[in-house]
């Protein structure tokens, strides 16, 4: 059995199904790389997986306990469930070092200063140990983000979910955050939609292509990024690997 | 003579005083709670939850503040309940100055990105956590100016509780201004003396708690 198991899923917002059936695994420790055209419900099918918008039709087993239950305590299962924003949603009113330790004190009920222990041992995962009594908007965008991901790791997660992580960076802070997610590959397991074709094909153990609510295709990068079975598939990659390159 | 009968009423009007401050205390620490939950109700709890809320903050904006003291103490006798006049006077302080909160603290919420209550939910947080931990110390940092408002209007206007014989400052003023109607201007001004520099300093102390608590990138003076 898989650590996830996404079993067709299906979301409606506003009359538009915006997920038709999706069905993916994973396993532990795996990174993948959810891609395709705007709109095509790659970020909700992320808010599915955590029950942030739970899907209408569907399952979502996480180490063999269905999440979609109603009878599951989603609280506890959303502690191995990491989360990253676009957005980064750090809480504006505690510096660096309490936004990571918030979840540890209060969630986890460990002791304080323990907390504030391991969160600082995060920020240094993520280089950011001087800028712990810095609040959020004395960050740069970059760093929001570095935070957001320490904040996600501090919880000691199964998986995270990363949603669109470096879409609001400027391109010159992009590089400090991938380079923090690509640290973490083959750690803990990470699902993530990015356009980043670059760490999609060095990172990812496989790419998931979606489009129009359906997973149009997956597979390995190597064979992805050269010899995609769609049309669809390599019409895209050829696009935007034009528009954001990859090395 | 005016000056010395004026020394010689002070402890009357220091009782009138304490009087005023206690109206004040309670009716601001009801109107705080209770526009604390009304706000969190409206915002966070069940829809239905939602309208006899509506309905609580349009009744008590909308009734002037001595009707509602009337009908507290006087109205609701006719249906066998009956509060004491400073009682009364509290609970209508309290009441409408929750109405009023609720719509400063509901600002307040609305004006915290919604993601981060998402995020709250990613750590495992509970709803009440979330609130809790999240919403909340950013709400009231926020409502700060808003309840500074609030708690001045409600100072002045406990000496509405006049109409219904509480005997606070303003009503040890009348009293002095019966027993000798020479003493009416000096009297009142007194008074209105001490109305000012009561909410003069509540206003500066608040003002630093605003600034003490402040969040970064909330600070709108750096743009002057």
């Amino acid at each position: 059995m898989s650590m996830l198991e996404v079993k067709d899923i299906h979301k409606t917002y506003c009359n538009v199904e915006v997920l038709k059936g999706v069905s993916f695994t994973m396993e532990k420790e795996q990174t993948k790389v959810i891609i395709g055209p705007s709109g095509t419900g790659k970020s909700t099918l992320l808010r599915c997986i955590n029950q942030l918008s739970p899907p209408d039709k569907g399952e979502v087993w996480l180490d063999g306990e269905e999440i979609t239950s109603p009878k599951a305590d989603i609280n506890r299962i959303r502690e191995k469930i990491g989360f990253v924003f676009q957005e980064f949603n750090l809480f504006t009113h505690l510096t660096a070092l309490r936004n990571i330790s918030i979840g540890l004190e209060k969630v986890k009920k460990i002791d304080k200063e323990t907390a504030q222990k391991r969160a600082l041992e995060e920020l240094r995962r993520v280089g950011l140990e001087k800028q712990a009594s810095q609040y959020p908007a004395q960050l740069s965008g970059g760093q929001k983000q570095r935070v957001g991901i320490a904040r996600a790791l501090a919880m000691d997660p199964d998986i995270i979910l990363f949603d669109e992580p470096t879409s609001a960076l400027d391109p010159e802070l992009i590089g400090d955050v991938l380079d923090v997610m690509k640290s973490l590959a083959g750690k803990v397991a990470m699902l993530v939609v990015t356009h980043e074709m670059g760490f999609a094909r060095n990172v990812a153990d496989e790419i998931i292509f979606m489009e129009g609510g359906y997973i149009v295709e997956q597979g390995p990068p190597k064979e992805m990024f050269t010899n995609a079975k769609t049309q669809r598939a390599r019409e895209f990659l050829g696009r935007i690997g034009a528009l954001y390159g990859g090395d | 003579m005016a000056l010395e009968t004026l020394i010689d009423s002070l402890p009357q009007l220091l009782n009138g005083l304490g009087v005023t401050l206690g109206l004040t205390a309670f009716g601001i620490l009801l109107g705080t709670s209770a526009g604390i939950l009304l706000a969190i109700g409206r915002s966070y709890g069940p829809r239905p939850l939602a309208y006899p809320i509506l309905i609580f903050e349009k009744v008590f904006r909308g009734i002037p503040l001595l009707v509602l003291f009337f009908l507290i103490y006087f109205g609701l006798t006719q249906l066998g309940i009956s509060f004491d006049a400073f009682t009364s006077a509290v609970i209508g302080l309290g009441l409408r100055s929750a109405a009023y909160q609720a719509q400063i603290y509901r600002g307040s919420i609305n004006s915290i990105p919604v993601g981060q209550i998402n995020a709250a939910y990613s750590l495992g947080m509970s709803k009440l956590k979330a609130i809790r931990y999240v919403i909340l110390p950013q709400m009231l940092r926020i409502s700060i100016p808003g309840w500074s408002n609030e708690f001045t209007i409600l100072l002045k206007d406990t000496s509405l509780a006049f109409g219904i014989g509480v005997i606070e400052l303003m009503r040890q003023g009348r009293y002095i201004q019966v027993r000798d109607p020479s003493l009416v201007l000096p009297v009142f001004l007194l008074i209105a003396a001490i109305y000012f520099v009561l909410v003069f300093t509540a206003n500066k102390t608040l003002r630093v708690v605003e600034k003490k608590y402040q969040m970064a990138g909330f600070q709108a003076e750096a743009h002057r």
